[in-house]
């Protein structure tokens, strides 16, 4: 039987900064992600993150992806990709389907000490008249096109959604050569960051807050040849006769993240359901520990938020780990986690992080109430 | 505010939200400007100015506060604001024309002495430009920061140019 110190599912930033920390206190450390390669959604960032310059704001995301690979290797992770836990049993025991289809597919039953679950989040769908068209696709499926395959997705594209994900999507199109000749929002204001908006804006990108897409219309070909988008009314629906057309060949749909909770529904930790944090996330501690002992999370999977974010729970899931291993004491875990938790209130600070931080504490009194020390032993 | 609505600031909004050079400091000279309007996170401004003329302090969601007297109208800052919100105007450049610097990531980069078209806050054209610099070292990664020289009156509208064509 195959056992490591901690296995960490998911090689996003949460995940990366989790297996440093704990490779770095000497734990041998398995990262497993379903995916080609590392880094979850750092290698599509091509912009500058913002944050604090005393935690590398202003890097490229995609750098700090290099940055976290780098670390992780010279601490001794080891990684497998193309990796999906696919079951879990007790005794610590989780199955990890290795390979792909065609490939050397092997299933292997591993024990895990410590389980750090760092799975992300997915994207939300809109649906409305013709949204299984071929050229209908989530944003960040297209920010993959561009920044991954170095493929333009078409070139005159609608965006659904002005959260932060459809402003900087409909920037990095634009940067790929594509235009965006729609950004469409059904809310009466726009969602992300006033400066990302405003580098749409000065590139000339329309935006139509208050309207929604309300059909793809397929050409000849089959293919998205022009979006219909209309008003909308304070509960969201099309207001007949405000139609209008626009000729465009792509719709990517940025509308909001909902957290991965797959894998903490495998380990049966205890959910709860948070609106502002995208949906069911696991209840955890101010350890990332969840309602099961020696399950840890961390990042998107405990509510959508930012790489900034997910890396600093990362590590404290990390230093936890490895506290409950014994490579680390109590009071130096204690006073890396004072120090993160620190940096992570500054990041939750200001009109968008504020609701984020009172719902953080909302889930960790919740933990406290439910669960408390009573964790769930093996 | 309008830019949360709309994703552009007037003129007046921002100077009711930020901090902007006098008419006088604007006469010394390129001056920045910071058009940084939601406390979000982000500090990187401050550590890029080697002349300690942008503070932000502690929380890093603070506002950007500019002293203009400090302000060398380097344009560091430019490359440096991951939201590419800081500006550099000069409004001395000569007799009757301004320059504007700004951010600027897409291709082809414009290059020096071309003639372009300068936009506004809303991407609307405000008339032809002059390409006079375009400063884009390694240190910048990527952001390149272009400088154009307009008719003076049109110095605290311009913030870009419309993007140019690639040619295929």
């Amino acid at each position: 039987m195959l056992e490591r110190d901690v296995v960490v599912v998911g090689a996003g930033p949460a995940g990366l900064a989790a297996s440093i920390e704990a490779a770095k206190a000497g734990a041998d450390v398995l990262l497993v992600d379903l995916n080609m390669k590392p880094g979850g959604q750092l290698f599509k960032q091509i912009h500058k993150f913002f944050g604090s310059s005393a935690h590398r704001s202003g890097t490229r995301g995609f750098e700090i992806g290099k940055m976290l690979l780098a670390e992780a290797e010279e601490a001794g992770v080891e990684i497998w990709l193309q990796s999906t836990v696919i079951g879990a049993f007790p005794g610590n025991l989780i199955a990890i389907e290795k390979g792909t289809d065609g490939g050397n597919k092997e299933v292997i039953t591993m024990r895990a000490k410590k389980l750090i679950i760092a799975t992300g989040a997915s994207e939300n769908v809109v649906r409305f008249k013709g949204w299984t068209t071929p050229g209908v696709m989530g944003a960040g499926a297209a920010q993959t096109m561009i920044n991954v395959n170095h493929v333009k997705p078409g070139k005159k594209i609608v965006m659904v959604g002005s959260g932060n994900v459809g402003l900087i999507v409909s920037y990095q199109l634009m940067q790929a050569g594509c235009d965006v000749v729609a950004l469409v929002e059904a809310a009466p204001k726009i969602g992300g960051y006033a400066v990302h908006a405003a580098k749409i804006r000065r590139a000339g990108v329309p935006i139509y807050t208050q309207h929604t897409v309300v059909e793809a219309v397929p050409g000849e070909d089959g293919t998205v040849c022009k979006v219909v988008i209309a008003k909308v009314d304070d509960h969201f629906q099309p207001i007949p006769g405000t139609e209008q057309e626009i000729e465009a060949d792509t719709v990517t749909i940025g509308a909001g993240l909902k957290p991965a909770t797959d894998m903490v529904k495998l380990e049966k930790c205890q959910l709860t359901f948070n609106g502002p944090f995208g949906g069911f996330i696991p209840l955890h501690n101010d350890r990332m520990e969840t309602s099961r002992a020696g399950v840890y999370v961390a990042g998107d999977a405990t509510g959508v938020e930012e790489a900034n974010t997910a890396l600093e729970e990362g590590r404290i899931a990390g230093i936890s780990a490895v506290e409950s291993l014994g490579l680390i004491g109590e009071s130096e875990a204690e006073k890396k986690r004072i120090e993160i938790w620190g940096r992570l209130e500054a990041l939750r600070m200001g009109p968008f992080g504020e609701r984020r931080q009172i719902e953080k504490n909302n889930i960790l009194a919740e933990y406290e109430e439910k669960i408390g020390t009573a964790v769930e032993m093996e | 505010m309008s830019l949360i609505n709309t994703g552009y600031l007037e003129p007046e909004e921002l100077r009711e939200l930020q901090k902007l050079p006098s008419e006088e400091r604007y006469q010394k000279g390129p001056v920045a400007v910071i058009e940084c309007v939601q406390e979000i996170p982000c500090n990187p401004c401050e550590a890029a100015c080697r002349f300690g003329a942008i503070r932000i302090g502690d929380p890093i969601t603070n506002l950007p506060q500019c002293s203009h007297e400090k302000c060398t109208g380097c344009g560091v800052c430019v490359s440096k604001c991951p939201g590419l919100a800081i500006f550099v105007v000069n409004k001395a450049y000569s007799e009757t024309t301004a320059t504007v610097s700004f951010p600027y990531e897409y291709m082809p980069v414009p290059e020096q002495d071309m003639a372009v078209t300068a936009v506004n806050r809303k991407g609307e054209p405000v008339c032809e430009a002059k390409v006079v610099k375009v400063l884009n070292p390694a240190a910048f990664d990527h952001t390149p920061v272009v400088t154009v020289e307009i008719p003076k009156e049109y110095a605290d509208d311009v913030r870009s140019i419309r993007r140019l064509q690639e040619a295929d």
